[in-house]
């Protein structure tokens, strides 16, 4: 078991070293001290004040990540989460303001809005898939760009706050009874110590219960298995009566449910946002593909794709005051992805190849003993396999 | 061209035999003489002359030039068996080079710069797809992810100290890559003797149908920007190079049958790569188009239109002609948001498409062709009753125009596509 997850580290540590090479040579070129960036960088992690905030951070990006890798995993490429989320959180946000109910009711209908809205948004382009055969790549990518214009359209003409005062363009704040209280209370009943002013936002349990939820729907289930079926072998799915225009739309539908859930924890939890608006963050559902890609679509990978990627976004920000560019985490990020997703691939494929290797082998060995190796024929190594390709088209 | 399998029609009726209109040519013709009509008729009905004026089609042209560059981008890579989603963030990478050697060189040295950047940027996808084998599409959403970091990170360190630019925004480029007009039909000078302007007195008359075309010609053939120009002429150039040179064929043999292409002597991973440094530099070089329009670089400048160039591309069936009408479509959309008034415009064009739509359903009638007759009339009403009962459309809404316009033209467009046979598939040697 350990051995298990020591190889699966391989790959991510190498391309985290990889990462800071190249973002090293950056600093260089752009006449900066790398040492002193990285040693700076390091004291994040030194305080539960900055580990809390990560960790805030990070649950949306998790969610956002779990969102489009239940469509990775069938090559069902949702790059729209983006506009998914921003149209979801809009209209939860204006609903979740407008109505009054018990807490134990209006939390649950601020999600079910969202995931309903998220989902029909990415149902656009399943349904599109499915009777017009249009890429979804390109049919999602379209429907952000709608939905940006879409939703600040019903964000200034129909959705905004009027009452106060209404020159920002933003939802009403929505009501103590659809907000989610911080943990902070819970932990420290547990002896943990929280920094001064510094709160664990309400949305982290329900974070939680995603990825066991996912991690249940994908491999315990008929379904999980159908859909990563569909995804690894289209053919043998189809014979064994998978109707791959319902895995289509079904889950593209999930994607979008839980893309809509992107903007919960600002719009629930987060203290600062508590309505749509403005300054909402405009670009969770594009960092989430990155994160799904470094987190290989399991639940414990996105969960620490999302830490790493918030750490390096916290950590940039003490760049300033020392005088390096905190642009460095952009470059950081990002080599640490494409490094990532190369040293998957190579991995996967050494495993593939002694895999292969082994069965022959085995094979061999099976011939040998009952001494049917006559018509001399050889293995033809260990010819690597292609991966599906996503092409709906 | 004998590894394209011939589409229904071409294989069930000999052309000779076909009546007149049937025959590949006249339809076209036929169908590009009712789309005149149609937005004729919608230009006069409507009193929105700009619909098909000169200007809206000089804008419409300006912004189909990167589009259709990344479409071509997307040609080329797709032919040679890369799928790149990654335009988007070759294009970004075109931009912030041309941002910065139009800056420091002039207009011209932005294009190499351009051309420079995306090709950096295809290469480095390239290292993932073919040597690596990367699922195409992971890497794509990789590099898209990455290059507006570089681009930040770059515009950093070199426009946030200087007089005029920012971390967002180049200081603006030194000179302006001039254009040209025709002489004679636009008016253009002719050894320093001004010529008359045909067009632009055909357009003035405002008949039925003339007026639009002399409209369109006019706006493609006065006040053309080099950059536009040059984008005009690639297509040609890689029509050329992929279908009528040995380099080409070979490129395309890696898309449509590696194991083969090998077989014969063919080195693929060399084609994947040198498609995917073609498939940037054009790509890279739709980001200098960009700038040059903008006169600078911006953050965020590429919004998109790698995937409409892609889109475009699917819409015209991986050929170079039908990219560059759908590069044409698109940017006509996105140009009307350009205009001055384009609520009203947006509004025109729904008139425009309510009129099509009508023709279609009289043409289905006539034809007898009732399978999709009840959802085609729905929309046919639908759509007039958008034109007549809403209102002028709010700028917000006007944004959404070209990729709402995308998202139905790859949907009602053919669906009889047939991109390259082994695209998207890593291929290593010894691969069957």
């Amino acid at each position: 078991m350990t051995g298990r997850i020591l190889r699966g580290l391989i790959a991510p540590v190498a391309a985290a070293v990889a990462a800071i090479i190249i973002s090293s040579i950056a600093l260089l070129l752009s006449g900066n001290d790398p040492v002193e960036a990285f040693r700076e960088m390091w004291k994040t992690i030194d305080s539960t004040q900055s580990i809390t905030i990560i960790i805030n951070t990070a649950v949306p990006l998790y969610i956002s990540g779990v969102a489009v890798a239940i469509g990775f995993k069938m090559n069902l490429f949702n790059i729209g989460s983006n506009g998914q989320y921003l149209l979801a959180a809009l209209v939860a946000g204006w609903a979740g303001a407008e109505v009054s109910l018990p807490p134990f009711l209006h939390v649950p209908f601020i999600f079910l809005v969202a995931i309903l809205v998220g989902g029909s948004w990415a149902l656009i382009a399943g349904i599109l898939n499915v009777t017009r055969n249009v890429n979804v790549v390109i049919s999602t990518i379209m429907l952000n760009y709608i939905a940006i214009g879409l939703s600040a359209f019903l964000l200034s003409e129909l959705f905004r706050d009027r009452e106060n005062g209404g020159l920002v363009a933003q939802t009403k704040e929505i009501p103590a009874s659809g907000q989610l209280p911080p943990l902070n209370a819970l932990f420290e009943w547990f002896g943990f110590e929280f920094g001064e002013g510094v709160e664990l936002f309400g949305f982290f349990p329900f974070a939680i219960a995603l990825g066991v939820g996912y991690h249940i729907l994908l491999n315990r289930s008929r379904f999980g298995y159908d859909l990563r079926l569909s995804g690894t072998n289209p053919e043998a799915a189809l014979s064994s009566g998978v109707n791959p225009k319902k895995m289509v739309l079904i889950t593209l539908f999930m994607s979008g449910a839980v893309a809509g859930m992107i903007g919960l924890p600002y719009l629930m939890a987060d203290p600062t946002f508590l309505k749509y608006g403005d300054a909402f963050p405009t670009m969770l559902g594009f960092t989430g593909l990155g994160i799904a890609l470094l987190g290989r679509n399991s639940p414990v990978g996105i969960a620490a794709a999302a830490i790493v990627w918030a750490t390096i976004e916290r950590a940039t920000q003490r760049l300033g005051p020392i005088g390096v560019p905190p642009e460095i985490g952009r470059i950081l990020q990002g080599s640490f992805l494409l490094a990532a997703v190369i040293a998957y691939e190579v991995v996967k494929r050494r495993n593939d190849a002694a895999a292969a290797a082994a069965a022959a082998q085995a094979t061999q060995d099976e011939r040998l003993a009952s001494g049917t190796d006559s018509d001399g024929e050889s293995s033809d190594g260990p010819a690597p396999s292609p991966t599906s390709p996503g092409g709906e088209r | 061209m004998s590894l394209i399998v011939p589409n229904q029609e071409e294989a069930d009726a000999d052309p000779v035999t076909r009546a007149w209109h049937q025959r590949p040519h006249w339809r076209i013709f036929l169908w590009t003489c009712v789309g005149v009509a149609v937005m004729s008729t919608a230009r006069i009905l409507s009193g929105n002359d700009d619909l098909t004026s000169s200007g809206t089609f000089g804008v419409a042209l300006r912004t189909a030039a990167p589009i259709a560059l990344a479409g071509l981008s997307g040609l080329v890579a797709e032919r040679s068996g890369t799928i790149n989603i990654g335009i988007e963030g070759m294009m970004v990478m075109g931009t912030i080079f041309a941002g910065w050697w139009g800056w420091e060189f002039g207009p011209w040295m932005a294009i190499v710069g351009g051309i420079i950047g995306g090709i950096l940027g295809g290469l480095l996808m390239s290292v993932a797809t073919t040597t690596f084998g990367v699922n195409h599409i992971v890497a794509g959403v990789a590099i898209n992810l990455i290059a507006p970091g570089v681009a930040r990170f770059m515009a950093n360190e070199l426009f946030s100290d200087v007089q005029g630019g920012s971390v967002t925004s180049s200081p603006g480029n030194s000179g302006d890559i001039g254009e040209f007009t025709v002489p004679i039909l636009s008016g253009g000078d002719l050894f320093g003797w001004s010529s008359p302007n045909i067009l632009e007195w055909l357009e003035d008359t405002g008949w039925f149908m003339i007026a639009d075309v002399a409209g369109f010609l006019l706006g493609i053939t006065s006040d053309v920007s080099w950059d536009v120009a040059l984008t005009i002429g690639l297509f040609f150039a890689v029509a050329y190079l992929l279908w009528r040179t040995p380099l080409g064929l070979r490129l395309r043999f890696a898309g449509e049958r590696p194991s083969a292409a090998d077989s014969l002597g063919v080195n693929v991973h060399l084609m994947r790569y040198t498609g995917m440094a073609i498939s940037g530099g054009l790509a890279g070089m739709g980001g200098a188009v960009l700038v040059l329009f903008a006169n600078r670089y911006q953050e965020d400048q590429v919004a998109g239109r790698g995937f409409l160039g892609l889109a475009t591309m699917i819409f015209g069936n991986w050929m170079p002609l039908g990219t560059a009408a759908g590069a044409g479509l698109f940017g006509y959309a996105q140009g009307i948001t350009l205009r001055t008034n384009p609520g009203e415009l947006v509004r025109a064009l729904v008139l425009a498409a309510a009129l099509g739509l009508l023709v279609v359903l009289a043409w289905m009638i006539y034809t007898q062709n009732w399978r999709a007759i009840v959802p085609m009339t729905a929309i046919t009403l639908v759509t007039f009753w958008a034109y007549f009962a809403a209102q002028e459309p709010n700028n917000q809404l006007v944004f959404v125009t070209p990729y709402v316009v995308t998202l139905i033209a790859v949907s009602v467009g053919a669906q009889r596509l047939r991109p390259p046979a082994e695209e998207g598939i890593p291929w290593f040697k010894g691969m069957q």
